[in-house]
């Protein structure tokens, strides 16, 4: 019988091993995802037994930890919850840090960066309890303020950028939504996590830099002045051609103005006043001259398709490739199938305010280890690319302040500041109102602030809503509250 | 024939108690550690256990002297240092549920320990020779199917978590089961050895294997029905594959014929098939076998093997350290769940040790079965040491995804007065068995010219 049991041992140990093996794939190879689970309750107990770091604009915290009695230690709380919930985001004992800067920027809040691994050393030698690190924002409150109020009730998104560093100055996303109910330790976080998630207006979304994005209608036309003018084949006086309709190839019913109206009489048009009144027909027109390839090499060079994190990831906003002349048409006023996210028409805006160079847009400034106030992080302004030349912009500039002065853009004038913007009124799907656009900057001759808002369905004025008149005046708040700050 | 000298045998008692004494220090470490991490005191209960401890162990050393003084000497040290360490995994897993030392389950499993101790003893003191035990073949049998059927008596039967198979009394819980292993490996083994030889003669052959004859199937679909039975009424999963597998081995040990072991696993598979079909609480283990994170959200699924697994990641190489993990987060983390709580604590490495212990356990076991001279002692080592074995990888495969999860207690470590006691008693047979393995044969008388002695054997 010696035999079967020599033969039984090695089956022993061939058991054993099959042990260590799945021990070890465990706790050695899947020990780091295991970990970072968003379910995994020991890891956010231990990020709960350490003060989570604050989320700072203009010195007041937005978001902060405060103790508590319960097993948790520190109790998330947030100041302002609804004005800045899609940039604080939320930090839930049952799901997690979720949405806005608590997921993004999570590893420098939480403590556990590489970035302070020195602090960590310093904090053990002395004695201290680790805390993480606080952000600083570059938001401006008081346009954040305004820009939440003028946006109301009504579905969209505002962005403030200033255009000469890319620093975010208002970031604003509607139907926002209360994390201070996520965050607390009590009964009614699923119930109201489940209440968001069944919401129709999809608050957890933030549709300033992502969501399903939208279509950018008239104020594409900026991207496409832009590659006409550079293309050094037409100037703000050029005439172009300006219809009621304008006949498509391979297509029978052509791109129509709004109401079916030629945009001038004659049907000829300066590309200026173009602009102006926001001619579909002389933009389809210029695009198709213009070309598929060179609206697309200008789009990216603004930004579209890049990937951007601010830190919270941006959706790449999306020109289609293959067009034939109908869909390039159709492109070139920022319908068919172009769509971008709000952040990327503010960064058109900015590009064209900022002498055509694009800036990167971020939203923290400094990230400060608390305990000796001592700079971790801080945000250096980034060129991201030169979309158009100085000139372009000079005059693309002068172009847009008509749009504001004598244009559809009225409404967002300032009296006393030379404001530079564009309208768009943007159709999308069957039988919904258009979402209403603008995006501008000011002051036009030394530009502070650049927007851009989008108001879905056309917000209260619904099926009548002209850009202008809807998005318009939410912008000029925004721009005076910069301004005048 | 020439005369060879005799060296004398070392008995290895004294290893045996330096190493003893070895494993009660550790386990004081161990609980020093727990305390001073969870109160930053040490407190009065921790004396109290490892003087308990240490008292039990030293006392049994003492009677294995006495009465037992070739027996293996690592046994008992290794099964001081599981003991132990499950004590004070138990009364670290008290403090974080806020139960304290005389309410708990630490002083709980520390009388137990000490009940399985005496028992072990008088199992020592009373079987003089394992093979006194051939006699009861057929008691034992009778009383092990007795002990597995006990659950299902209507009044004492308890359902635990969906499992029938434990008893009750008053405040008193037992799991029958666990004392059914040592008493049917007794079965199996005197069984065997005397049908050894039926079972061996040849049938057919087929595909190069040569299969046994149909009559001799008897035996193998015997323990096939019975381990059906405790799946189907008991819903058990752990006791039927380890009664299975157990008398798979011992029948492949016994007659040395590989087909015995294919016409097993054969039998096993079409089982676990019609179970998995059949059984939904069989579908659902397999289920989250497959996908353990794919239902935390659920709140009809366990999500117990992904807590499991969290638990074992967050210890990492190292362990966070005795007292310093959040083990209590995981349900049954004193029981079924006791080798997660100590992979969180202890980490890879500390595992790997206490594997490592298993291992070499069950090697000592089955060292003693190739050392005893008779069939059935062969058998019966190799039993007990196998079973041992096969429990750890049933329940620790389950933990980290080996296998699907069946609920069995982790030998010597877990929580539970049934599962120390047959342990422990398991643990006597072992060490009576060892040392008649490693007793020297008591000295010839010359053999009278011409005769030819060609075997001697101590019988008695």
């Amino acid at each position: 019988m010696n035999t079967p049991i020599r033969r039984l041992s090695v089956l022993v140990a061939c058991l054993m091993a099959a042990l260590l093996v799945s021990t070890t794939l465990i706790q050695f190879v899947q020990a780091k995802s295991l970990n970072a689970r968003p379910d995994n309750r020991r890891t956010l107990l231990s990020t709960y037994g350490r003060e989570r770091g604050q989320i700072l604009v203009g010195g007041k915290p937005v978001a902060r930890s405060v103790p508590t009695a319960d097993e948790f230690k520190w109790q998330r709380t947030y100041a302002d919850p609804k004005t800045y919930s899609h940039i604080t985001g939320y930090y839930s004992f049952i799901y997690g840090a979720g949405g806005g800067l608590e997921s993004a920027d999570n590893e420098l809040l939480s403590g556990s960066s590489d970035l302070l691994f020195y602090q960590r050393i310093a904090d053990m030698v002395t004695g201290k309890t680790p805390r993480g690190a606080s952000l600083v924002l570059t938001i401006d409150d008081a346009a954040q303020q305004a820009a939440e109020k003028a946006l109301g009730t009504q579905r969209g998104a505002v962005v403030a950028l200033d255009p000469r560093t890319g620093a975010i100055l208002a970031l604003v996303s509607h139907p926002e939504y209360d994390p201070n109910a996520l965050a607390s330790h009590g009964k009614g976080v699923t119930a109201a996590m489940n209440a968001l998630l069944a919401d129709p207006g999809r608050p957890l979304i933030d549709r300033a830099i992502g969501g399903d994005r939208y279509p950018p209608g008239s104020t594409f036309k900026l991207v496409t002045a832009a590659a006409a003018l550079s293309s050094g084949r037409w100037n703000p006086s050029s005439v172009l051609p300006g219809p009621a309709v304008l006949t498509l190839p391979q297509s029978s019913v052509g791109l129509p103005n709004d109401g079916h109206r030629a945009c001038a009489s004659g049907n000829k048009i300066s590309f200026v006043d173009a602009l102006r009144v926001s001619c579909n027909t002389a933009f389809g027109w210029l695009g198709m001259q213009v070309g598929a390839d060179a609206l697309r090499a200008q789009a990216a060079k603004f930004g579209v398709g890049d990937e951007l994190a601010v830190p919270m990831r941006v959706t790449p906003s999306y020109v289609p490739s293959q067009l034939d002349e109908a869909q390039l048409a159709q492109s070139a006023i920022g319908q068919y199938e172009v769509q971008m996210t709000p952040l990327q028409v503010a960064m058109i805006s900015a590009a064209i305010a900022n002498g055509g160079v694009v800036m990167k847009p971020y939203l923290v400034g400094s990230a400060i280890a608390d305990s000796e106030l001592n700079v971790v992080a801080k945000a250096h302004p980034t060129q991201l690319s030169q979309a158009i030349t100085p000139e372009v912009a000079t005059t693309l500039t002068s172009m847009m302040e008509k749009v504001v002065t004598s244009g559809t853009g009225t409404a967002a004038a300032i009296p006393g500041v030379a404001v530079a913007g564009k309208t768009g009124t943007a159709e999308h799907g069957n039988g919904a109102n258009p979402d209403a656009w603008f995006t501008g900057f000011a002051p036009a001759d030394g530009p502070r602030v650049a927007v851009a808002v989008v108001v879905e369905d056309g917000g209260n004025a619904g099926s009548e809503a002209v850009g202008g008149a809807v998005a318009g005046p939410i912008a000029k708040a925004v721009m005076e509250a910069v301004l005048s700050s | 024939m020439t005369a060879v000298g005799r060296w004398p045998v070392r008995r290895g008692r004294t290893v045996e108690l330096l190493l003893i004494l070895g494993a009660v220090a550790i386990v004081t470490l161990a609980w020093c550690n727990v305390t001073e991490a969870i109160h930053g005191t040490l407190p009065a209960d921790l004396w109290i256990g490892v003087a308990a401890i240490l008292v039990l162990t030293v006392g049994c050393h003492l009677v294995l002297r006495w009465r037992v003084a070739y027996a293996d000497p690592l046994i008992l040290p290794i099964i001081t240092l599981l003991n132990g360490l499950g004590i004070v995994m138990i009364y670290r897993l008290d403090l974080a549920h806020d139960r304290s030392f005389a309410h708990g389950l630490a002083l709980r499993q520390i009388i137990w320990t000490a009940i399985s101790v005496v028992i072990a003893v008088a199992v020592l003191l009373l079987v003089r020779d394992h093979r006194v035990l051939r006699r009861y073949t057929f008691l034992s049998a009778a009383v092990g199917v007795l002990l597995l059927l006990l659950p299902l008596v209507p009044v004492i039967g308890r359902s635990v978590n969906g499992s029938r198979i434990w008893v009750g009394l008053g405040p008193f819980t037992l799991q029958p089961g666990e004392i059914a292993k040592v008493v049917l490996t007794i079965f199996f083994a005197s069984y065997l050895v005397r049908t050894r030889d039926a079972l061996t003669v040849a049938g057919k052959r087929v595909l190069g294997l040569t299969l046994p004859r149909a009559r001799d199937l008897g035996p193998i679909l015997a323990a096939w029905a019975v381990a059906v039975g405790i799946l189907v009424l008991q819903s058990d999963l752990g006791t039927s594959l380890l009664f299975f597998g157990l008398f798979v081995a011992m029948l492949y040990v016994a007659t040395e014929r590989v087909s015995w072991i294919v016409i097993g696993m054969t039998l096993f598979g079409a089982a676990a098939y019609a179970a998995y079909v059949l059984i939904p609480h069989v579908r659902e283990r397999v289920e989250l076998w497959l996908h353990p994170f794919a239902y935390t959200r659920d709140p009809h699924m366990s999500d117990q093997v992904a807590k499991g697994l969290m638990g074992m990641a967050s210890g990492g190489m190292f362990g966070t350290g005795l007292g310093l993990g959040r083990p209590d987060l995981t349900y049954f983390s004193e029981s079924d769940y006791i080798f997660p709580s100590f992979a969180e604590e202890i980490g890879l490495v500390g595992v790997f040790a206490l594997l490592v212990l298993y291992a070499v356990l069950t090697e000592r076991g089955l060292r003693t079965a190739l050392g005893v001279r008779d069939g059935f002692g062969k058998l019966l080592a190799t039993g007990l040491a196998f079973i041992i074995a096969l429990q750890v990888f049933v329940i620790v495969g389950g933990v980290t995804r080996v296998i699907p999860l069946t609920g069995l207690t982790t030998p010597f470590l877990s929580y539970g007065g049934s599962s120390l006691l047959a342990n422990w008693s398991l643990a006597a047979l072992l060490l009576r068995i060892s040392d008649q393995a490693r007793r020297p044969v008591p000295a010839v008388p010359p053999a009278p010219a011409g005769r030819d002695v060609t075997e001697e054997m101590s019988i008695r």
